[in-house]
């Protein structure tokens, strides 16, 4: 087993040797792009911001056509929401024309759920995140289910957009062997921040308004009570608290 | 010596591992208690391409070699040693006529195979003969341009659901012949299904084979190969495949072991703080180690294209008996939790004990490896 520890004096993750893997909710992100490209046609572009070329080959073995992998020191690590979004805006433009920009809602390990949005912004195009279903109405209108706390609401719109996505939407597939091969077959587009055209002072943490302060890791302690005496006591006296306590 | 995985074959055992863990885990109880094959898993591990790994691009699949296939079969074993065992028998049916079949009869059945479509078996032993090959019974007599079958197998894996079935018969008193039997075939039936008290979920059974005509066109080479074809096909993907299926079991004898040791706590500590727990944890570590080296490297032999019947049989030797002892080892390490049905270290062990015995005795293997030995050192 994997573990990552806290590096109490940077404040940085130690990663060690644990493998980076695709964030989970953006595996259902890439899935519903390759469904509505199965059904609909098009073609599915995979772009991955970091360092392991692992990720982008794992999207073409699922089915992208295409993978770009964004890599360059000026990237990160220390990059904030606003300058990954930023970044990610400046490789799609680059892209050219686009439908559909499909995203997992957030990453299981910041969880903050604001590059969609943001990336939306930096794109100049609607967004609705938390999307649990999607549907066409017309080909340039989109209608999707977005969760909230007790239930759904019905959005329509326009493409192009952004869609972050929830778990509920999907069952990613899994790559077949040929699909694996045929991964290793394609190329994987290298891009740096020169062929992005990206301003260096919006990138990484010199582009990032905000900063990690402190990391704590709560530690979470058992309230303990001892209840001592004669057995008969002792029960009458659990049984109280547990009253008292609401428990019971 | 570089040990490493290419990056497709890494990344390939990280696919089964999620498809195992996804997909056939939340089955395994179920398959234990009922002692059936789930036909959907078969079907699942065809259409991921999971029964085409030996079978060439040219005839549908792709070819992506005996090592990739023993990180399928491992992977997969890790989870279930049962649908490990039905995949590698997929692939022993395909291998007569893979590697002695003609270009007609391989693209008559391996581009379905290939595809999970159909499904394969080799029905060899027999009663009076199993580890005694040129014992068996079942004849198969020339009728104009017909083969007619005659006899009874056992102990054949996916007897029950196999659709495409290499059957090794006598064309005469002391030669054997290999054909292919189609399901459906009049006079080709499953028989009895046996209830075995492991690899529960692997169908093992009889197949019956009476006045079963079956077309000249499908015997596999000449008459006379068939010891020869079988004994090859065991060898290389059947013992291989077995192996393969227990380094998976013995895999989770490890995980399963490190994972417990360090939850259960004695004396005010884990138990993996014991000199006794980490005695018997390095016993199952030596026996991964071993298991894992020895298939890899029969495997990577088999794809250079080098002879490994004594390597083969040292793999399939060691993982299977090693599978015993390492589940033997893990109910040591739980203690009485080792024994309820409700954990996992006692299904471990009853899955270990049939693959000992598949795809020869241990004591086969030891005479396969006696006579290499004997023959390299001399």
């Amino acid at each position: 087993m994997h573990k990552v520890t806290l590096d109490p004096v940077t404040k940085t993750l130690r990663r060690g040797d644990v493998p980076t893997v695709i964030n989970p909710l953006d595996k259902h992100a890439l899935e519903e792009g390759l469904r509505i490209r199965d059904e609909y046609g098009g073609k599915v572009t995979a772009v991955n911001m970091g360092r392991e070329e692992t990720i982008c080959r794992e999207a073409l073995a699922m089915g992208a056509d295409e993978a770009i992998q964004l890599c360059d020191k000026a990237f990160g690590p220390g990059a904030d929401t606003l300058a990954t979004a930023y970044t990610l805006s400046k490789a799609i433009k680059k892209i050219g024309n686009f439908d559909l920009v499909l995203c997992g809602n957030e990453t299981v390990d910041g969880s903050t759920a604001q590059v969609p949005p943001q990336l939306a912004v930096f794109l100049g195009v609607p967004h609705v995140t938390r999307a649990r279903k999607l549907g066409f109405i017309t080909e340039r209108k989109l209608r999707v289910e977005r969760s909230i706390e007790y239930g759904y609401m019905i959005v329509e719109t326009s493409l192009p957009a952004v869609i972050a996505v929830t778990k509920e939407i999907n069952t990613p597939r899994i790559p077949t062997v040929e699909g694996i091969l045929e991964s290793y077959q394609k190329e994987v587009k290298a891009w740096c921040a020169e062929d992005i055209e990206a301003e260096e002072e919006r990138l990484g943490s010199t582009g990032s308004p905000t900063t990690i302060v402190d990391f704590l890791i709560p530690e979470i302690k058992r309230r303990g009570e001892i209840l001592k005496g004669p057995a008969d006591e002792v029960s009458r006296l659990l049984v109280q608290r547990l009253h008292e306590l609401g428990v019971i | 010596m570089d040990f490493s995985f290419t990056p497709e074959q890494e990344m390939l055992r990280k696919t089964v591992r999620e498809f195992a863990e996804k997909e056939i885990a939340p089955k395994v109880d179920q398959m234990d208690e009922t002692g059936k094959v789930p036909m959907d898993l078969v079907k699942r591990m065809g259409e991921l391409g999971f029964g085409g790994v030996i079978i060439s691009k040219e005839y549908g699949g792709t070819g992506i070699g005996h090592l990739a296939r023993v990180i399928i079969l491992e992977e997969i074993g890790r989870v279930s040693a049962a649908m490990a065992n039905t995949l590698q028998i997929d692939h022993l049916g395909e291998s007569p006529i893979i590697y002695f079949g003609t270009d007609e009869q391989k693209k008559k059945w391996l581009p379905s195979l290939a595809s999970g479509k159909k499904i394969g078996a080799l029905a060899l032993t027999e009663p009076v003969g199993g580890s005694d090959v040129l014992g068996i019974q079942a004849v198969a007599k020339k009728e104009g341009d017909a083969y007619v079958i005659n006899g009874r197998k056992c102990w054949i894996t996916n007897s029950h659901i196999s659709d495409v079935c290499g059957v090794i018969a006598k064309t005469d008193e002391k030669e054997l012949t290999c054909f292919i039997v189609e399901k459906g075939t009049h006079g080709f039936t499953p028989g009895r299904e046996e209830d075995k008290f492991g690899l529960r979920g692997c169908n093992t059974g009889e197949i019956v084979l009476e006045n079963c005509k079956v077309p000249a066109e499908n015997m596999i080479g000449k008459p006379g190969d068939g010891l020869r074809i079988a004994l090859s096909c065991i060898s290389n993907v059947g013992r291989s495949g077995v192996g393969a299926a227990a380094l998976g079991l013995v895999c989770r004898c490890l995980e399963e072991a490190v994972k417990y040791a360090n939850q259960r706590t004695l004396y005010g500590k884990p138990i993996a703080n014991l000199q006794a727990i980490q005695w018997l944890i390095t016993d199952i570590y030596m026996d991964y180690e071993i298991s894992r080296l020895t298939a890899y490297y029969a495997a990577w032999l088999r794809d250079q294209g080098a002879r490994c019947d004594a390597e083969n049989s040292l793999a399939k030797f060691w993982a299977t008996r090693g599978a015993v002892r390492c589940a033997e080892r893990l109910i040591d390490i739980f203690g009485a939790y080792g024994v309820l049905k409700g954990y996992v270290p006692q299904r471990l062990l009853r899955d270990a004990w049939p693959l000992v015995s598949a795809a020869g005795t241990s004591e086969i293997m030891r005479l396969v490896m006696a006579g290499s030995a004997l023959k390299k050192f001399a």
